[in-house]
């Protein structure tokens, strides 16, 4: 396992200094065209990227968390979830069991975060929970527990921050640019005659300021769609049963809603690319990640469980002989097979109505809120600042003691 | 003078090879150590929710008294031998895992047991402790398969036969319906 981990590291390794000299070197034009200073602009660009680095390595778990309004919730809150993120990660060989969070959002999906397998957590949509069987919220589960297993989840969120950095200190250039240019103007005084070498150089960052956050964008995209294929073959080799993941991301890709907590910057960590048309089915151009139907078929073609199939599978898909599992977990790959659907559940499992009261009834409870069982079979929901003593059934019109 | 140089250096580069190949393959060991007592966890754990499960059941099927003695039975069978080896052990596993599922299947005859919450409970951690044996099994599996094949692959298998690492026993559970189970062709 660890050799898969380390070429995915180099591989990736690659991409992020990419990003960084890019950083770097919007800071040596900027600060040479607003400061006459290179090294003024490199250090400050330096400084912003290590800043929030650090940020992000030590508190982009809870901020991601949090701007997703998730909650954690324990094994009686929802003994499937927690028993299904239990099954992965003894099949993944994880050593510790994930935190899990809900989002009450009724859009499905999902994300995982954490700066190590120790401190990881993955976050599911309540929607995800009303509209997933077993097997299809295995898969996903699955996905989620490989990018922990494969430290994606550490690299995207310096990926992201880089990016966010690159963003910043173009759009703060480009303002400084329309409103002030007066470092400029000060500069072309004092140094008298290079006017012309101060135009090449204005010219240059403005090309860089309007290319480097497309630019950047590009290689967080190429690192974040690579990740995805890793993670489905992953997941496919955990479960055992491909189809499960596929016909999830068959669901969730039909689903029309769009997640109200997502923005641009945590994208790429959801398991399908949050911000697609409202409105409309998820479409192939998404960029974040690969196109759905393209991984909903490598899946659904995949002859056994190993990443030598899912490796055949995507060739085939591509018509290239380029693939996109690294060669030393290629090595390692041994032949797994499919197992059948629902192996080793005895018996039925929830439907879909049922599977809906029982998270409906999770996120009130997760709210704080009471339930209360009236004579007459209607339920009542008493909010947390309810403080009387008694409720009245508005039905039948009991008094039940709160 | 240049020659001994070079003997002690091809013997320095040896014992180098030596000790990173032994290394790893104590890594591998540890991880197929590792992984066998996750199986044994959830083994366990399925032992400790049976007595439960009986508990329950009990009130509602008055006429499956066989089905339920074959589960006791086997548990307790499985259970005297949580000492034995992977092969042996996988066989009293597999009896058990049958026993189950042939009670958890007549349970469709009882609707009140269906709607009983305790039961409910019981039958979801039933179910992820199947998912979780099996898990366990296919986790441990593999990192037996990739331990012996470095006990088996030249250069490892050198280091390996010096220091004396014995080939891992792999874990099948063999149920006597699974081996039946017919094949379903529609060609």
């Amino acid at each position: 396992m660890w050799e898969q981990i380390r070429s995915n590291q180099t591989r990736s390794m690659v991409l992020v200094i990419g990003m960084g000299l890019l950083l770097l070197l919007i800071g040596y034009i900027l600060g040479l065209a607003f400061f006459d200073n290179a090294i003024g602009g490199l250090v400050i660009a330096f400084i912003v990227w290590w800043v929030m680095s650090l940020l992000a390595y030590f508190q982009g778990d809870s901020i991601l968390l949090g701007l997703a309004g998730a909650r954690k919730i324990s094994h009686d809150d929802n003994p499937r979830l927690y028993n299904i993120v239990e099954e992965m990660k003894i099949a993944s060989g994880l050593e510790k069991v994930p935190d899990i969070y809900i989002i009450d959002d009724p859009a499905p999906n999902a994300f995982a975060v954490g700066r190590n397998p120790d401190k990881a957590a993955v976050a599911v949509t309540s929607g995800l929970l009303q509209k997933l069987s077993r097997d299809e919220l295995q898969g996903v589960i699955g996905h989620e527990i490989a990018h922990i297993r494969n430290r994606d989840v550490l690299l995207m969120a310096i990926a992201s921050v880089m990016l966010g950095t690159i963003v910043i200190l173009a759009w703060y250039a480009s303002r400084f640019m329309l409103f002030g240019g007066m470092g400029r103007s000060r500069s072309s005084s004092s140094s008298g005659g290079g006017g012309g070498a101060q135009i090449i150089v204005l010219v240059a960052a403005i090309v860089l300021m309007i290319l480097a956050p497309i630019m950047a964008q590009l290689i967080y995209f190429a690192i974040s769609r690579k990740r995805e294929y890793m993670a489905d073959a992953s997941s496919a080799l955990y479960t055992r049963y491909p189809e499960g993941l596929a016909s999830a991301l068959e669901k969730i890709a039909a689903s029309t809603g769009q997640l109200k907590s997502a923005n641009q910057a945590t994208a790429p960590m959801y398991i399908m690319n949050p911000f697609r048309k409202e409105k409309r089915p998820a479409s192939n151009l998404t960029s974040t990640h690969p196109p759905i139907s393209e991984r909903i078929r490598i899946l659904r073609s995949m002859g056994g469980a190993s990443f030598a199939d899912y490796e055949q599978v995507y060739q085939q898909v591509h018509g290239t002989g380029k693939g996109v599992i690294p060669a030393s977990a290629l090595a390692l790959s041994h032949p797994a097979g499919l197992r059948a659907a629902g192996a080793g559940a005895a018996t039925k499992e929830p439907d879909r109505i049922e599977r809906a009261r029982q998270t409906s009834d999770l996120m009130w409870r997760l709210g704080n809120y009471k339930t209360i069982t009236c004579d007459c079979g209607t339920r009542l929901r008493v909010p947390p600042k309810f403080k009387e003593s008694t409720v009245r059934c508005p039905h039948c019109g009991r008094i039940n003691p709160v | 003078m240049a020659a001994v140089w070079v003997i002690v250096g091809i013997v320095v580069v040896l014992l180098v090879i030596f000790i990173v190949i032994y290394n790893r393959l104590v890594g591998w060991r540890n991880q197929v150590k590792n992984a066998w007592a996750q199986i044994d966890v959830q083994l366990k754990r399925r032992y400790d929710l049976i007595p439960n499960l009986m508990e329950t059941v009990k009130g509602y099927m008055k006429h499956e008294r066989e089905t339920m003695e074959a589960v006791t039975k086997a548990r307790n069978l499985a259970q005297g031998m949580a000492s034995a080896g992977a092969g042996e052990r996988g066989k009293a596993e597999g009896e058990l895992s049958s026993a189950l599922a042939r009670l958890l299947a007549v349970v469709e005859n009882y609707p009140d047991l269906k709607a009983n919450q305790n039961f409910l409970a019981l039958q979801e951690e039933l179910t992820s402790t199947e998912n979780k044996i099996s898990f366990s099994r296919q986790y441990y599996n593999d990192s037996v398969l990739k331990y012996n094949n470095q006990i088996q692959m030249f250069p490892s298998n050198m280091v390996a036969g010096m220091t004396g690492f014995k080939a891992g026993e792999f874990f099948e559970v063999t149920a006597e319906e699974e081996r039946k189970a017919p094949k379903v062709s529609f060609t």
